[in-house]
């Protein structure tokens, strides 16, 4: 195993709890994860068993009762709210189930919000050209060339879908982190979306995480991991995991 | 640049959220024009005021005035001289005015302002407020040839509302004294024709103007010196035994009251008139008739005495309690019928100085200047704000109390604006979400709303602005379309001083008004905008 990548995302006995009233809801009871460079992994597990959770640790937008996240070394769990929001922009690329685009704007632009969140209205002005070229590419690339003026409303769940990843890679993350993102669509259009991610994985070495409850989803994945009540399981699987491992470590090799 | 991009997109979508600033709209457009009027009142009642005053008044205690005005006003210059343009003595006295109408005789309670024409126009604006123009350049107490407004020179009306001064002067002098010598001529005819039985059946024949004729002109014979002392003899020494033959040393030479008139005297006009109900200005004295003025004269105790006065013109400021309360005669013929020249020294006295100040200089420095000089127990120096301190605090207080009043629907629309927001916010929440997974900090979340309620405020203010100023601007055009439609008048000029409404727009009440609206919709945007703000990213995801 030495000659596996240095790891992007290092999750280290993560816990989480959630508490309404009396009763204190263990989601996350120490999970150990690690993201090699380059690396595609599916977390799959059933409802509940807290995987979205985990995502939303490693995306930043929760904060872990005890455990570690490190992003390329560096501890990112308990960064003040300022180093979180800035690593969220730039390192960390999101995509969500029910798309998550915003209504008021058009495909453009809803790929162009994360740069305008980063930029100030006068640095904007400056950059905003080499923004919409970027932009306008990545939407070319997912064959949304001719709908950029097109508001949410007026696209299809897979057209929405890829705005959302457009949206998420503009921003040249380190990792992309996908939330269950075929849920809502149907079978042709979902394989059509993972053939999206597996091509940026591929062709980009893009490193992704996918949470999916669909095992033929998970499937399409470099390795798989299971998580059940709240820890990874890892007891089946154990061969297969090292086995995908291998075969990740062995591509990019080659 | 994103909180920039929502907002304005925002600010297009959501209509609700413009419904709920027509509320800021309307208040500042309300409190434009309520200003704006106000402003406009404020200011012509102060114009009118001080046009009446001169800047300082200076004046004794007692009626009975002090001595040598000279040596008073060469001390006052003496004392403030680099701020005095201009001074002039005055008498004033309160005095009753007598004069008949259709036989009756009506007595009305003035004040009688002795005043030199030549300098009182230039401490205040007296002269502008006389009827007639070659009277508004200089004041002549001598009756003139006709000539006087019909139109009221202070008004934009076209049509004469005065029709009854075409024609007052000396010809309408002319052709009293005529219809009195021609009446007075047929009763002697009558009288010489013979007694009793004939005349008592002609009696009733006679129209009813005809008698008041008669009584009219029965009574200003009498009054007039040509019928009382027709038989003096104007070279006999004056009688010792009569003060006044003294005092007024015009009288017992024979007077034709066709060309000779009495001591000219400026009544207010209200003394001598009253609107009708068509608008149209009816008097019951013009120019050129005689009445007649009880005043007291000076030492102690005062003795009422009267005198006959010839009315030169009339004086309108207004401000209808000067205007039905002052009456003004040259100082010199009031000095000498009130006994106020020293028989010895020859000087006479006046009871106050009215003092003009430089174009900017300090009323209140001068005044306590003044003050300082002369001793308070003798002498009492005011400015005219002074004079009208409570009527000008009561303005003041007014509009502030207006102001507090409609600043406060102004608040009621934030509170319009904080639920709007609210629900704005709410129903937004899973875009805030995916604004802070974007990386999105919380106060630039809470910037976007902030931002929101700024537009918002704008444009809100804004269109108030707009229409305030429509409003403000166009205030009579308005008024008179509401009194077309409705038939009715809006602004009574007989209530007011004014024919217009007044309406001064200060740009700096403005801003105030436009900066407190924005604040106020700003503010009421910082509570959504905070919760906004602590959303959690991950709940406001899961927000459907």
């Amino acid at each position: 195993m030495t000659e596996t990548p240095p790891a992007i995302l290092r999750v280290r006995d993560l816990r989480k709890n959630y508490r309404s009233g009396e009763t204190t809801l263990e989601v996350l009871r120490g999970v150990d994860f690690d993201l090699a460079a380059g690396e595609f992994v599916s977390i799959v597990g059933q409802s509940g068993s807290g995987k979205s959770t985990l995502l939303h640790l490693m995306g930043l937008l929760d904060a872990a009762d005890s455990g570690s996240v490190e992003l390329d070394g560096t501890q990112i769990d308990g960064l003040s709210s300022a180093r979180r929001d800035r690593l969220r922009n730039t390192a960390v690329g999101m995509v969500f189930q029910s798309y998550h685009l915003l209504p008021e704007l058009d495909a453009l632009e809803n790929v162009l919000a994360p740069l305008m969140v980063r930029h100030g209205v006068l640095e904007w002005l400056r950059v905003r050209r080499e923004a919409r070229d970027a932009a306008r590419a990545l939407l070319d690339r997912f064959g949304l060339g001719g709908r950029l003026r097109h508001k949410p409303r007026q696209l299809s769940g897979g057209e929405m879908q890829r705005v959302a990843i457009a949206r998420a890679l503009v921003t040249r993350p380190r990792v992309l982190l996908a939330d269950e993102p075929t849920g809502n669509l149907d079978e042709a259009t979902g394989a059509g979306i993972l053939d999206t991610l597996c091509e940026l994985n591929h062709a980009d070495g893009l490193s992704i995480v996918l949470v999916t409850h669909d095992a033929a989803v998970a499937r399409r994945a470099d390795r798989i991991v299971r998580l059940a009540a709240g820890r990874v399981d890892h007891a089946p699987q154990a061969l297969d995991q090292s086995a995908h491992a291998g075969q990740a470590a062995r591509r990019k090799a080659g | 640049m994103y909180k920039l991009l929502l907002c304005w997109r925002y600010l297009r979508t959501r209509w609700i959220a413009l419904a709920s600033i027509v509320s800021v709209t309307l208040g500042v457009a309300t409190m434009i024009v309520v200003n704006a009027v106000m402003a406009g009142f404020s200011y012509e009642m102060q114009t009118r005021i001080h046009g009446i005053l001169s800047d300082l008044v200076f004046e004794s205690h007692s009626l009975s005035g002090f001595q040598d005005p000279q040596w008073h006003m060469d001390e006052i210059k003496r004392a403030a001289g680099d701020d005095i343009v201009g001074m002039t003595p005055t008498v004033a006295v309160p005095a009753m005015l007598n004069f008949q109408v259709r036989g009756q005789w009506i007595t009305r309670q003035i004040m009688l302002i002795g005043i030199d024409a030549g300098t009182h126009a230039h401490v205040s604006d007296f002269g502008r407020y006389l009827q007639h123009p070659a009277n508004r350049g200089q004041l002549s107490f001598g009756l003139r040839d006709g000539g006087y407004d019909t139109v009221d020179s202070q008004s934009d009306a076209t049509v004469p509302t005065r029709p009854a001064l075409e024609g007052a002067g000396w010809p309408h002098r002319r052709m009293r004294v005529e219809r009195e010598r021609v009446w007075r001529e047929k009763l002697d005819a009558d009288r010489r024709a013979g007694e009793g039985a004939e005349a008592a059946a002609a009696e009733p024949s006679r129209s009813v103007d005809q008698q008041v004729d008669a009584v009219l002109a029965a009574t200003t014979a009498e009054a007039s010196p040509l019928a009382a002392e027709a038989g003096a003899d104007p070279a006999a020494p004056p009688a010792t035994a009569d003060p006044f033959r003294q005092a007024r040393p015009e009288e017992g030479t024979r007077m034709d009251p066709a060309n000779e008139q009495f001591t000219g005297i400026v009544p207010g006009i209200g003394l001598a008139s009253f609107r009708d109900n068509a608008g149209t200005d009816r008097f019951l004295v013009l120019p050129g008739d005689d009445v007649k003025i009880t005043f007291p004269t000076s030492g102690t105790p005062p003795k009422a005495v009267s005198d006959t006065f010839t009315v030169v013109d009339f004086y309108e400021s207004k401000m209808s309690e000067y205007d039905s309360n002052f009456v003004f005669v040259p100082i010199a013929a009031l000095q000498r019928m009130r006994g106020m020249i020293d028989p010895q020294s020859g000087l006479a006295s006046v009871n106050s100085i009215q003092i003009k100040l430089r174009e900017g200089a300090d009323l209140d420095r001068v005044r306590d200047t003044l003050r300082k000089v002369f001793p308070a127990d003798l002498y009492a120096v005011s400015t005219w704000r002074d004079k009208q301190g409570p009527l000008l605090a009561a303005v003041d207080m007014e509009m502030s109390v207006l102001n507090i009043l409609l600043f406060l629907i102004i608040a009621v629309a934030g509170f319009g604006i904080l639920a709007i927001f609210f629900m704005i916010v709410v129903e937004k929440t899973r875009d805030i979400g995916i604004l802070k997974s974007l990386g999105a900090s919380a106060s630039g979340i809470g910037g976007i709303f902030l931002g929101y309620g700024l537009f918002l405020g704008i444009v809100g203010a804004g269109a108030g602005l707009a229409l305030g100023l429509s409003i403000a601007w166009n205030i009579n055009t308005i008024r008179a379309g509401v009194e077309w439609c409705t038939g009715e008048r809006v602004f009574d000029p007989s209530i007011y001083y004014f024919y217009r409404i007044p309406s001064i727009v200060h740009p700096f009440t403005v801003l105030w008004i436009i900066v407190g609206a924005v604040g106020i919709a700003v503010g009421s945007s910082v509570l959504p905008a905070l919760r906004a703000a602590r959303l959690h990213p991950v709940e406001a995801l899961r927000h459907d």
